[in-house]
């Protein structure tokens, strides 16, 4: 045992000539919430399904909640929960029937009252006998969260949960998620989104199949030594579009009212914004990094570099 | 942990039993398809196959029997081999390894020259009708072959003929179609129910993303597997039975056989199609694929396989490719225990084969099966 609920070195899986996860070291402490970002395509779900013994690693080896992630995928199986990028429950089950489906597949005791108490935990008792495929996004997320956690598993790994769910929904989806990890349960969630990102305790910047870059939000952003101009005037579209083929420009990009320019090379930057300032359409000042910022600079430099 | 529970196999099961009630689809399946079949096919099919296995006991050696043994070859509608004792003919009777006997009676020859225009009795295995019918027609023709050896006194102006075919339809003497289709549609309906719907329940799973979870989850691969059977072999045998039922009610199907002995040939029968089935599902990645594998197997079995011609009419070749599908086989068994009263003895020689099929390709599923994604 080594502390950590994950623990994996040098984790490695390619599909045919595609390598998807290239040596990947990852460890997390218990009660963590560890946020994981990366463009679609950078290894996200390969690493998830690696971690809950769906996909055999090519390289590599580690633990998961001390098992051996080669050897033992059986006993891993039984004490995580794993919720799965598309809603993978039966659409022509009922909500009850699912719940007590997946209590006797995993073999509870007093499957009755285990399922009666995760259907008040996710407040899904309006929804008892209503097929699976007739719920709301927001709902078949919540059944298929509350048939993850059924059994009590002491990790937590979800993949992409709220695709596609509209923002209310999130948000009390991400309310339940810090209700399980403050009652001692690991979580490792992958997203998009950056409101979710910041409600992690941790995240971890997946791009090709490498970790580009972890820690705590703030951290991240810091980090990344970025520098974020907003100007605010008329002619902002026109100006984002001149700008983004500007030298020292990264990226540029219109949010209502305001223009938003980032670059690492604070000369080059303010150079290029000072073409305008002769025009005195716009006035610029400089703001704090936003998260989002922070990886589309990841994304474009890990495209430049491959 | 790593054996088989009960407990799950049976979560799987509860969970799979719900689906298949609520699939519209399936219920559908299960009770008109078979009923369709069952009046459609009843009618709809016609051959003309020769070289018919014929048997003959032959207790008279004159030229004339000699001279209407030749007539039935050069008809081309019978190959002709000697038997040596009655029980040796009515045992390949009901084996099928002869669809005719043809008796020639002691001093046959000697009645002919006498103008006595004697019977030659013509055994045939009625079971399917289509098989014999052009067979028995030309028996007509063939009863003035003797006409040029006659005695000059009987030759030119006899009113009957030198000898006379009876022929003695066995099993189905009143020759109807539908009570050769009957088993044979048991054996397709059957086929059906369990290659196909047990084919698309499995890459269904894996189609909608399913299969992740279950994969996912602690079960083996076994309890799944069972599971998502078990329910077709129930339906199976509810279509079996409304077949068989609805045939003796409208269609005054006889039942000569055992009907337990049938119901343990199809289990069988039902095992190899499941396993078939199995590896379908394991070798394609989604519904569509699975339905043309499915499809692909289908095909020959009811075209080859003598469901829907006569088994005996096709080409060598095509009959050893039929011998390969277990519907073959149990579409015998089948006709054997109903129509004929097969029993144990009669119906082993048919069902090695199957259990071969079965193995062999049991084999292939397990070569292929991953428990993960990969």
């Amino acid at each position: 045992m080594t502390g950590f609920v994950i623990d994996v070195h040098d984790l490695r899986k390619s599909f045919g000539p595609h390598v998807v996860v290239d040596h990947l070291n990852l460890q997390m402490a218990a009660g963590e919430i560890c946020g994981f970002l990366g463009a679609n395509g950078s290894g996200k779900t390969t690493t998830i399904r690696m971690l809950c013994g769906l996909l055999v690693p090519d390289g590599g080896n580690g633990t998961c909640l001390g098992f051996d992630l080669l050897h033992e995928p059986q006993r891993i199986r039984r004490e995580i929960g794993y919720m799965t990028q598309r809603f993978s429950f039966y659409d022509d089950l009922t909500v009850k029937e699912t719940l007590d489906f997946v209590a006797a597949v995993y073999q509870l005791e007093n499957r009755d009252q285990a399922v009666a108490d995760i259907m008040t935990q996710m407040e899904l008792h309006g929804f008892t006998d209503r097929l699976a495929g007739q719920l709301s996004g927001g709902w078949k997320q919540r059944l298929a969260l509350a048939a993850c956690v059924l059994h009590q598993p002491k990790l937590l790994l979800l993949d992409e949960p709220t695709a596609g769910v509209d923002a209310a929904a999130r948000r009390e989806f991400w309310d339940l998620i810090h209700d399980l990890a403050s009652e001692g349960l690991t979580v490792l969630v992958s997203t998009h989104y950056m409101d979710e990102a910041e409600r992690c305790k941790r995240i971890v910047y997946l791009s090709n199949g490498h970790i580009i870059t972890q820690g705590a939000p703030d951290d991240v952003r810091r980090s990344a030594h970025l520098i974020v101009f907003e100007g605010r005037g008329t002619g902002l579209d026109a100006a984002a579009h001149r700008l983004r083929h500007s030298a020292g420009v990264e990226a540029a990009a219109v949010f209502g009212g305001t223009l938003r320019a980032a670059g690492t090379d604070r000369a080059a930057l303010q150079q290029a914004i000072a073409s305008f300032d002769q025009a005195e359409t716009l006035s610029w000042y400089e703001v704090e990094p936003r998260l989002e910022d922070v990886f589309i600079h990841l994304l474009t430099t890990a495209k430049a570099e491959t | 942990m790593n054996s088989f529970s009960i407990q799950r196999f049976l979560a799987v099961l509860r969970k799979e039993w719900i689906q298949v009630r609520r699939d519209p689809l399936t219920l559908r399946f299960i009770i008109v398809l078979p009923l369709m079949q069952l009046f459609l096919f009843g009618y709809a099919i016609n051959s003309d196959p020769k070289h018919l296995p014929t048997g003959v006991l032959s207790a008279d050696h004159s030229n004339y029997a000699r001279r209407i043994i030749a007539a039935l070859r050069n008809s081309g509608y019978y190959d002709v081999r000697e038997m040596s004792s009655e029980a040796e003919a009515d045992r390949a009777l009901a084996d099928g390894d002869v669809l005719f006997v043809l008796n020639i009676p002691p001093n046959f020859a000697r009645s002919v020259d006498r103008g006595e225009s004697p019977n030659l009795l013509m055994d045939a295995d009625a079971t399917d009708p289509i098989a014999i019918g052009n067979a028995t027609a030309a028996l007509a023709g063939l009863t003035s072959v003797l006409d040029r050896d006659l005695p000059p006194s009987l030759r030119p102006n006899s009113p009957n003929p030198a000898f006379r075919f009876e022929i003695h339809a066995r099993y189905n003497p009143e020759q109807l179609t539908i009570l050769n289709t009957v088993p044979g549609l048991i054996c397709i309906v059957l086929m059906f129910s369990t290659l196909f719907l047990t084919t698309l329940s499995i890459t269904r799973e894996r189609e909608r993303g399913t299969m992740e979870n279950l994969l996912a989850m602690p079960l083996r691969p076994i309890e799944v597997m069972l599971a998502k059977i078990v329910p077709y072999i129930v339906i199976g045998y509810i279509q079996i039975l409304l077949i068989i039922a609805t045939s003796v009610l409208v269609f005054h199907l006889p039942i000569r056989g055992s009907v337990p002995l049938l119901m343990f040939a199809l289990f069988l029968f039902i095992a190899s199609n499941l396993v078939l089935g199995l590896t379908i599902s394991i070798l394609s990645t989604n519904q569509m694929q699975a339905l043309q594998f499915a499809q692909f197997t289908l095909l020959p079995s009811i075209l080859i396989s003598g469901f829907m011609f006569p088994f005996k009419g096709m080409p060598i070749w095509a009959q050893w490719a039929g011998e390969i599908f277990p519907v073959t086989h149990m579409l015998r068994i089948a006709r054997g225990v109903l129509l004929k009263g097969n029993g144990i003895p009669d119906i082993l020689p048919e069902l090695w084969p199957i259990a071969l099929f079965t193995l062999v390709i049991a084999v292939i599923a397990l070569w292929f099966y991953r428990e993960t994604l990969d």
